[in-house]
C-alpha cells in the first residue's frame, strides 16, 4: 500500500501550505492511510459512545454503592443498597412479577408466532395482507395500544368481555383485579409483539430446504409429523434467538405496565423497571435505583451468556 | 393432494382469525372516535353511531396541541435518523474495511454495549442532562441517540458483502479511504440505509420512556407522551381519547404501508444478530 502511495503522490500537484522541511507528500500520504480515516470516521461514534454509554455504565455501577438524592451530598454506603434490595418486600414482589410476565409472555408469544409463520409460509393468497395485519401492532406506539386495550378490557362495555359473554363466560374486571391484571397486560404485550417474532420465524423458514419435505412426502409423512420432526428441529436456532431476545426485552418491560395499570392494583403488575423508575424519578433515590439497574443488567447478562454458550455448541459463527 | 388442500384451508382459517384479532382493535378505535360518548356504553357494541362525530377530532385538537406534538416528534425523529445513518455508516465502514490496530477489540467492545439495558445508562444520563440544564429540552432526547451500536453493526454486516475489487480499482486511481466510503459504499448501500432508517424512525417515533423522563412542558412533548398526558386528563371520555389515538398512530401506519418491505427487511436483518 505504501508503495502505491509513493507512486501516485508525486504526480499530483500539491495544494495548501507546504511544511518547510518535511517531504511534500506528507499530508497526502496521511490522507491515504487507513488509520487516519479510521480515527476521523470513528470520532463521532467514540465521543457519543463514551459520553452516553461507556462512562454511564461505570457511573451507575459506582452510584449503586452510594445513597444520593441529587440534593444532599453523595454518601458511600458500600453494599447496603444490594442488601436492602434483598430484604425489600416490594422489590421481591416486582422481581417475581417480572419473572411471571416473562415466563408466560415469552413462551406464549413464541408458540403462537411459530404457528402463524408456518401457516403464512405456504404458497398462500393474501400473504402480503396477512403480513401487514400482523405487523400493524408492532409499528403502533405502546401508548396508543395501551389506550385501546384499556378500553377493550373495560368490564362493562369492553370488547373482551363482550366476546367472552358470547361463549358463555363471565369475564373478570380485568385491570382492577389483582389476579387478572397481569394476564391482561401479558395478553396485550403478546398481541403487540406477535408480528415481530413471526417475521423472524418466516426468515428462518426460508432457510429450510424443500428437500426435507419432499423426502418426507415420499415416506408418506403427515403434516403434523413434518411439522414436529422437520420444521421445529430445523428452526431451533431461530427459536433460540427469538427466545433470548424476547426474554431480554420482557425483563425490561415498562411502557405496557406503566400505561395500562400504573403497576397496580396493589402492585400486582409492578415490574423491576417500573419500581426502578419510581425510585429514580419520583423519589430520586439514585443509588438504590442504580443497584436495581445492575440487578437487571445481571439478569440480561446471564441470558446473553447462555446464548453465546449455545451458539458455540451448535457451531454457529 | 387432499392433505395439502386441508392444510391450506386450515392455514387460511388460522391466519384470518389472527388477522382479525390484530385489526379489530384498530377498527374499533376508529369507530369509537366517531361516536358520541353515550353510544360507547351501548351493549352490544355497534360499529357506527347514529351520526359521525367529526367534532371529537376538533375538540381534541383544540384542547391539545397535536400539531405541536407532531412537529416535535417529526423534528426529533428526522434529526436522529439522519445522524444515525451518517455515524453508523461511517463506523460500519471503518469496522468492515479499514485496517488498524485494536480494530477487533474496539468492535467487540462496541457490540458488547448492545446488551446493556437502557435503564443502566438512564440514571447517569439524567444526571448529565440535569448538570448541563438540558432537562425539558429536545437535546436530552437527541444527543444520546446520535450514535448507535446496532446501526453500526447492521451496516458493517452489509458492507462486508460489497466485493473488494471495486475499492481496489478506486484505490489504484488514487482514491482515499474516505473517497471509497463516500463514492462507493454510500451509493451502493442505499437499500440497507433505508432499512436502518425506517427501523430507527419507528423506534424514536414511538419512544415513551425517554420523553417521560426528560420532558415536562406540554409544548415540548412528543406524540406518545402527549397522548399519555391526554389520557390522564380525559380519563374515560373514550371518543375524544380515541380521536387522539387515531391522530397519533396515523403517521407511522401510513409510512409502514408505503414502505412495508423496508420494515420487513429491517426485522429480518435484526434477526441476523443471532445467526
Amino acid at each position: 500500500m505504501n508503495a502505491e502511495n509513493r507512486l501516485t503522490a508525486p504526480s499530483v500537484p500539491m495544494r495548501g501550505p507546504t511544511p518547510v522541511s518535511g517531504k511534500p507528500s506528507k499530508l497526502k500520504k496521511l490522507l491515504h492511510k487507513d488509520g487516519t480515516w479510521a480515527f476521523l470516521l470513528l470520532l463521532p461514534n467514540i465521543l457519543g459512545f463514551l459520553a452516553f454509554t461507556l462512562i454511564p455504565v461505570f457511573a451507575s455501577f459506582a452510584l449503586s454503592f452510594t445513597a444520593w438524592d441529587m440534593l444532599s451530598p453523595m454518601q458511600w454506603v458500600g453494599l447496603s443498597n444490594y442488601t436492602q434490595l434483598a430484604n425489600d418486600e416490594t422489590f421481591i414482589k416486582v422481581f417475581w412479577n417480572t419473572i411471571y410476565f416473562a415466563g408466560v409472555s415469552v413462551p406464549a408469544g413464541i408458540v403462537i408466532s411459530l404457528f402463524l409463520a408456518v401457516a403464512l409460509d405456504q404458497n398462500i393468497r393474501f400473504k402480503k395482507f396477512y403480513r401487514a395485519a400482523f405487523f400493524l401492532p408492532v409499528v403502533s406506539s405502546m401508548v396508543a395500544v395501551a389506550v385501546v386495550w384499556q378500553f377493550i378490557y373495560n368490564p362493562e362495555y369492553g370488547m373482551m368481555n363482550f366476546f367472552l359473554d358470547k361463549i358463555g363466560i363471565r369475564g373478570p374486571d380485568w385491570l382492577t383485579s389483582t389476579v387478572w391484571a397481569m394476564p391482561a397486560v401479558i395478553i396485550t404485550s403478546v398481541w403487540k409483539n406477535l408480528g415481530f417474532n413471526m417475521l423472524i420465524y418466516l426468515a428462518g423458514l426460508q432457510g429450510i430446504s424443500e428437500d426435507y419435505y419432499e423426502a418426507a412426502d415420499i415416506d408418506g409423512a403427515r403434516w403434523h409429523q413434518k411439522f414436529l420432526f422437520i420444521t421445529v428441529p430445523l428452526l431451533s436456532p431461530t427459536t433460540f434467538f427469538v427466545t433470548v431476545m424476547s426474554f431480554i426485552s420482557s425483563f425490561q418491560v415498562f411502557d405496557t405496565v406503566f400505561l395500562m395499570t400504573q403497576g397496580g392494583p396493589a402492585r400486582s403488575t409492578s415490574v423491576i423497571v417500573h419500581y426502578l423508575y419510581e425510585n429514580a424519578f419520583k423519589y430520586f433515590s439514585m443509588g438504590y435505583a442504580s443497584a436495581m439497574a445492575y440487578i437487571l443488567f445481571f439478569m440480561v447478562l446471564v441470558i446473553t451468556l447462555i446464548q453465546f454458550w449455545r451458539q458455540q455448541k451448535w457451531g454457529i459463527h | 393432494m387432499k392433505q395439502i388442500r386441508v392444510f391450506k384451508v386450515t392455514a387460511h382459517l388460522v391466519l384470518l382469525a389472527g388477522a382479525l384479532t390484530m385489526i379489530l382493535p384498530f377498527i374499533w378505535t376508529v369507530s369509537t372516535s366517531l361516536k358520541q360518548l353515550k353510544e360507547v356504553f351501548v351493549f352490544p357494541p355497534t360499529l357506527f353511531g347514529e351520526r359521525i362525530q367529526w367534532e371529537n377530532y376538533l375538540q381534541i385538537s383544540e384542547r391539545f396541541p397535536f400539531d405541536i406534538y407532531f412537529l416535535n416528534s417529526l423534528k426529533i425523529t428526522i434529526i436522529v435518523v439522519i445522524a444515525q445513518l451518517i455515524t453508523s455508516s461511517m463506523a460500519g465502514f471503518v469496522f468492515a474495511r479499514l485496517r488498524f490496530r485494536y480494530r477487533e477489540l474496539l468492535f467487540g467492545l462496541y457490540l458488547a454495549t448492545m446488551m446493556v439495558p437502557a435503564q443502566v445508562v438512564m440514571i447517569p444520563n439524567f444526571i448529565i442532562m440535569r448538570h448541563y440544564n438540558l432537562i425539558d429540552t429536545h437535546y436530552s432526547l437527541i444527543l444520546p441517540a446520535l450514535v448507535s451500536a446496532f446501526g453500526t453493526f447492521l451496516l458493517r454486516q452489509f458492507f462486508l458483502t460489497i466485493p473488494a475489487s471495486l475499492e481496489d480499482a478506486a484505490k489504484i486511481d488514487g482514491c482515499t479511504p474516505f473517497g471509497v466510503y463516500w463514492r462507493i459504499f454510500v451509493p451502493l448501500s442505499k437499500p440497507a440505509m433505508a432499512t436502518l432508517g425506517v427501523f430507527v424512525f419507528m423506534g424514536i417515533w414511538n419512544d415513551f420512556l425517554a420523553p417521560l423522563v426528560y420532558i415536562n412542558s406540554q409544548m415540548k412533548m412528543t406524540l406518545p407522551l402527549g397522548l399519555a398526558s391526554m389520557q390522564g386528563m380525559y380519563g374515560t371520555d373514550w371518543p375524544v381519547l380515541m380521536a387522539g389515538t387515531v391522530i397519533s398512530i396515523i403517521p407511522l401506519i401510513t409510512i409502514f404501508l408505503l414502505a412495508q418491505d423496508f420494515f420487513i427487511k429491517g426485522v429480518t436483518l435484526s434477526g441476523l444478530k443471532g445467526e
